[in-house]
């Protein structure tokens, strides 16, 4: 019995074998609509992420199964100080995959621990969000054709953004990728994940703070939100923000091929003008995460 | 300085000499109803200074624990007043409930009865994180 905690817990192998399914349930999706009837998902959300619960739920309706929906599980059994531990066993009971998302770091790696069913982390505080990195990945993989040889651009807040970290993780398994960083000082990329995931890849890598000098050389450019709290003066930010948001004007010199991707949801980090560019992934990208999720929930329920 | 020789028991000898406090709390030896003696900056020849600790009865010491707070310690064990084995130590693999997590967005905080788990990243580096929130462990 699998669990999904960390990205890294699919070897590449896997991830392409989920590449494959996720195709061709696109391509097909009636030949799918079937392999979970009569199988139940859990979704525990101890806090609220609309998206990301209706993403999993969509996807075992699409796949035929249905779904057990607990939207404020912290307003419940947490409440009354059941433990992540016993809430787990419990839902084993009634489900067969089990989707949590928690504030605390680590809980779904509990709840994996104590569950006899498949658990999948949907976001356990600013630690991991795996299938947001399923959903970014297969985006790369169809609008880009390949996950090697490609320039990755990541943009604004590079220190507390847990989906550029695990993308990161994700993408130094494939050859001849080469990341560019491009964040305010103040939200650089942590060292650890340089040290921990890119030196050991031996993949190229540049640090900047100016968004439209390496535009030109981006395959992906994949935005985040600059969050006002993570600065220590309302100063800083006002200077620094409009750095930071991706505008018709900034994407003058990039590459006619190059996709825009973003975790959403968006404040005004992309302008909405970027909305009708051929290159602007990011709706897609929720298209992709949910098919993503299906193949998830086949494999996990070792479904044919 | 001398302390008495010990009859049945465990010697933890060559601990890096300022350490052997921070080990005995580990360890928790002030639990213990036997004799315990820490003996601080002994000096010694291929050390400069280390400390020593001696606890004279038979118990079941955590030697996981001492290999994460000083792999270059060793421990004697003593029967009958001989050496009759000694224990290398190396960085285990995994602590369990030797330290605890400080990160107070981890599920190890609040969740009563989890243990403690660390696991071992970087041998060279000796560098543990959380099992559960993948904190750094601060030494
Ligand atoms: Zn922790």
């Amino acid at each position: 019995m699998r669990s999904l905690i960390d990205i890294l817990d699919l070897s590449v192998e896997e991830l392409d074998e989920m590449v494959k399914v996720a195709e061709d349930i696109m391509a097909d999706p009636a030949k799918y609509a079937h392999k979970c009837d009569g199988k139940k998902l859990a979704t525990m959300f101890y806090e609220p992420s609309t998206r990301t619960r209706l993403s999993f739920e969509a996807a075992m309706y699409e796949l035929g199964g249905n779904v057990l929906s607990v939207a404020s599980a912290a307003s419940s059994s947490a409440a009354k100080g059941e433990s992540v531990a016993d809430t787990a066993k419990m839902i084993s009971c009634y489900a067969d995959i089990l989707a949590m998302r928690h504030p605390k770091e680590g809980a779904p790696l509990v709840a994996s621990m104590n569950a006899t069913i498949p658990v999948v982390n949907a976001g356990d505080g600013g630690h991991n969000h795996p299938t947001q990195t399923l959903a970014d990945l297969l985006t790369i993989h169809c609008e880009k054709g390949r996950f090697d040889n490609l320039t990755i651009g990541l943009c604004g807040d590079l220190k507390f953004g847990r989906t550029v970290h695990s993308l990161i993780a994700a993408m130094c398994r494939y050859p001849n990728v080469k990341f560019v960083l491009i964040s305010p000082t103040e939200l650089k990329l942590p060292s650890y994940v340089k040290t921990e995931h890119i030196k050991p890849s031996g993949h190229a890598y540049e640090q900047t703070t100016d968004l439209e000098a390496v535009m030109p050389q981006l395959d992906v450019l994949y935005m985040t939100r600059v969050q006002k709290e993570r600065f220590f003066n309302e100063e800083d930010y006002l200077r620094l923000k409009d750095s930071y948001i991706l505008t018709p004007e900034k994407l003058k010199n990039a590459k006619k091929d190059m996709i825009i991707m973003h975790p959403l949801p968006r404040v005004n980090e992309i302008s909405v003008a970027v909305d009708n560019d051929p290159r602007a992934c990011y709706f897609k990208q929720a298209y992709y995460g949910k098919i993503m999720r299906e193949a998830l929930i086949l494999k996990l329920l070792e479904v044919q | 300085m001398k302390i008495d020789s010990i009859q049945n028991g465990i010697v933890i000898d060559h601990i890096a000499a300022g350490r052997g406090m921070q080990l005995y709390h580990l360890l928790q030896l002030d639990k213990l109803e036997c004799s315990v003696a820490i003996i601080k900056n002994v000096t010694s020849r291929k050390m400069g200074k280390k400390d020593i600790i001696k606890v004279d009865g038979k118990v079941d010491i955590d030697i996981d624990a001492i290999g994460y707070v000083d792999p270059k310690a060793t421990v004697n064990i003593i029967r009958n007043g001989e050496l009759v084995e000694k224990r290398d130590i190396v960085l285990p693999e995994r602590l369990v409930n030797v330290i605890r997590c400080k990160n107070p967005r981890c599920i190890s905080s609040t969740e009563q009865e989890l243990d403690q788990v660390f696991e071992l990243k970087d041998r060279e580096k000796g560098i543990y994180r959380c099992l559960y929130c993948e904190a750094k462990a601060e030494n």
